[in-house]
């Protein structure tokens, strides 16, 4: 059995449907992360954030990067990101005041520069085309070890750097107790 | 009128207004939360859209090159881990922050200020 080319009465196709419904909890998820007094609840909201993102990925059509997205964002980063919560939460956290003083402004900035982002998108003519093509492992493997050889050593030394930092900065001072 | 919405999926405005749209949050997050780990949970969302953004011009935009979505994905893949990498350091400062003033709200970080 084989699914109709679109989805009957609605006039889209299933892509076109998964798309929209990845979005919808995309967004939602994001508000939730920056909206949650509980910061574990937005946490966890970023995992789905990071979900949803991951499908629309494969949507269009780059399945190596949504595999490391649900590598590194959904297995490395959240994790990271939840240990630390735990880490600082204090007994009695503060659950009035999630935000600062200038919640007001900074709304209305943000509002300001979607819609910015939005009709600067909408009036440019892109070139553009509609048939997409799977960006393969291999085709990737090539640009990233034949064009792009140097930003990837670079970044290596990055992680490596990051990753004695974070120790550094994270250990405890000799003498200092607790 | 629903029709209107056929191929939206192969639609470069759709996917650049989505991340608009996550930039839009990120943005917001940074600027009101006043937990720095809210902060740069925020900051992680930007990347992201920047992310789609990338994802979405390699893929539906048209070039000569063949391989142009491979060098965007590339160019994703090198974000996200200029990503991890800025969320250890990050988180680190965080909690060595922590260590010594006992919270992780920002406006009470006020140690240059006296």
């Amino acid at each position: 059995m084989t699914l109709p080319e679109t989805i009957p009465f609605l006039g889209f196709g299933w892509n076109d449907l998964l798309f929209m419904m990845l979005g919808t909890v995309m967004v939602i998820a994001a508000l939730a992360v920056v909206l949650q007094k509980d910061i574990i609840r937005s946490g966890l909201a970023m995992i789905i954030c990071f979900a949803a993102l991951a499908g629309i990925y494969v949507i269009a059509g780059t399945p190596v990067v949504a595999a490391a997205e649900v590598l590194v964002y959904i297995g490395a980063i959240s994790v990271l990101v939840l240990f630390a919560i735990m880490l600082t939460q204090s007994k009695a956290p503060p659950r009035a005041l999630v935000f600062q003083t200038q919640v007001v402004p900074a709304a209305i900035a943000s509002v300001i520069l979607a819609v910015l982002i939005g009709l600067v998108v909408v009036s440019t003519n892109w070139p553009q085309q509609v048939t997409t093509q799977v960006a393969a492992a291999t085709e990737i493997a090539k640009a990233l070890f034949r064009d792009y050889t140097l930003p990837f050593e670079v970044v290596s030394v990055l992680l490596l750097a990051a990753v004695v930092g974070g120790v550094f900065l994270a250990k405890r001072e000799r003498g200092e107790t607790d | 009128m629903l029709s209107a919405l056929n191929l939206i999926s192969q639609n470069l405005n759709a996917y650049l207004i989505l991340a608009g749209i996550l930039f839009a949050i990120g943005t917001f997050g940074f600027l009101a939360r006043r937990n720095a780990i809210a902060m740069l949970m925020s900051i992680e969302l930007m990347l992201n859209a920047v992310n789609l953004a990338f994802i979405a011009f390699g893929a539906f935009v048209y070039s000569a090159d063949a391989h142009h979505a491979a060098q965007a994905s590339t160019i994703a893949l090198i974000v996200m881990a200029a990503a991890a990498a800025e969320a250890t350091v990050g988180l680190a400062i965080v909690i060595a922050i922590y260590r010594n003033k006992k919270t992780p709200l920002v406006d009470e970080y006020d140690a240059m200020k006296r």
